[in-house]
């Protein structure tokens, strides 16, 4: 195993006690097949136990995570240090949210609009349990399984131009999140979350710049999802303004 | 908060976009470069070759919908970029773009009706 000097450059900020953000730097003795979060791990155990962060899975499952590394927004769990060259490497929290002290953010914007989408199962009829449950064949299932990959690591939100515009955008995870129930044969909530998806700051504040789907780490493609949903919703649109008679 | 009344530009921009990108590479091909240096002889697109082509209704219907399907996509399209370029006055913008492309709709129109 060899080892490797590295300069973190580590973004601090207490809102309590520091009037701006400062960049403080620690020098890290980092292994060959590290992560980025191993090299944060080390600091707080090793160099500076105030340093704060979020993490709890180390495998790209929890979505706690994420933070902006060299300028990226970047899971920090999965991203190898045999990837950055050079001696340096600077962290700082995900961009477009509010710092709540060092690489955390404040996310109760993106709960918010997570919950205003409905993003869960709104069978028609409600089964009772004695019933059994909902059935699905694989076809069906394969259908939505892509947008249930998402981990809410808002890496999509740290990239997504738009939402640094207009923070009233719904935003990448929670729609293609919206996409999932919508697909989903067990599903029949679609004409209620519309009601979201169909507003200005719904899915037609995207521009499909489709930062959000490249740094997804999970593969969701959040992007695709919202085009998706923009033929969809613009069938819908034509439906109830051109043939009113129709019922939803 | 209502529903958006964005379909009603988006769907031309998408449909405008799927036909960009089919048709219009192709169109340049043929019309900016194969003509113009003679490959297909002198008098390919002469007046009276294509008069005769676009009098035609199932040509009209097709030269219609390639040439006004593309204006909308780019008009679109420049708001988007205009606003993504951090331009926040929205209204004007869609104005112009949108009035160029309704414009230029009613001459192709014209144009075509008149052949």
């Amino acid at each position: 195993m060899s080892q490797r000097q590295i300069t973190f450059e580590v973004l601090r900020y207490n809102p309590e006690a520091d009037s701006a953000p400062w960049i403080q730097t620690y020098s890290v003795p980092c292994e060959e097949e590290w992560v980025i979060l191993d090299a944060i791990n080390y600091i707080k155990d090793h160099l500076d136990s105030t340093l704060s962060y979020r993490w709890s899975c180390h495998m790209a499952v929890c979505g706690s995570c994420g933070m902006t590394v060299n300028g990226e927004p970047t899971l920090s769990c999965k991203a190898f240090l045999r990837d950055y060259k050079g001696s340096k490497i600077r962290v700082e929290p995900l961009t477009h949210f509010p710092v709540e002290r060092d690489l955390v953010v404040v996310l109760d914007d993106f709960m918010e609009k997570l919950q205003s989408v409905k993003p869960y199962l709104m069978p028609k009829t409600e089964k009772p349990v004695e019933e059994g449950e909902y059935k699905q064949t694989p076809r069906q299932l394969k259908n939505y399984k892509q947008y249930t990959m998402c981990i809410n690591c808002m890496l999509c939100y740290a990239a997504c131009p738009q939402y640094a515009l207009n923070p009233e955008f719904i935003g990448p995870a929670a729609l293609a999140l919206t996409h999932r129930y919508n697909l989903d044969s067990r599903d029949a909530g679609r004409s209620e979350r519309q009601e979201v998806v169909a507003q200005h700051e719904g899915v037609w504040e995207c521009s499909f710049v489709g930062a959000c789907s490249e740094v997804c780490p999970k593969d969701v493609d959040p992007a695709g999802a919202i085009q998706q949903m923009k033929i969809a919703s613009t069938v819908d649109w034509h439906l109830e303004h051109l043939m009113p008679w129709r019922r939803k | 908060m209502a529903k958006s009344n964005k379909p009603i530009v988006w769907g031309l921009f998408a449909a405008g976009g799927t036909v960009s990108a089919f048709v219009i590479p192709v169109m340049i091909l043929i019309t900016g470069l194969l003509v113009p240096l003679g490959v297909f002889g002198s008098e390919a697109m002469s007046y009276d070759r294509m008069t005769a082509f676009a009098g035609n209704w199932l040509v009209k219907v097709i030269l219609f919908g390639v040439l006004t399907l593309t204006l909308w996509h780019a008009a679109h399209r420049l708001r988007v970029t205009a606003h993504d370029f951090g331009l926040r006055n929205d209204g004007p913008i869609a104005i112009a773009v949108y009035g160029l492309a309704g414009l230029f709709t009613a001459v192709a129109l014209f144009a075509l009706l008149s052949i």
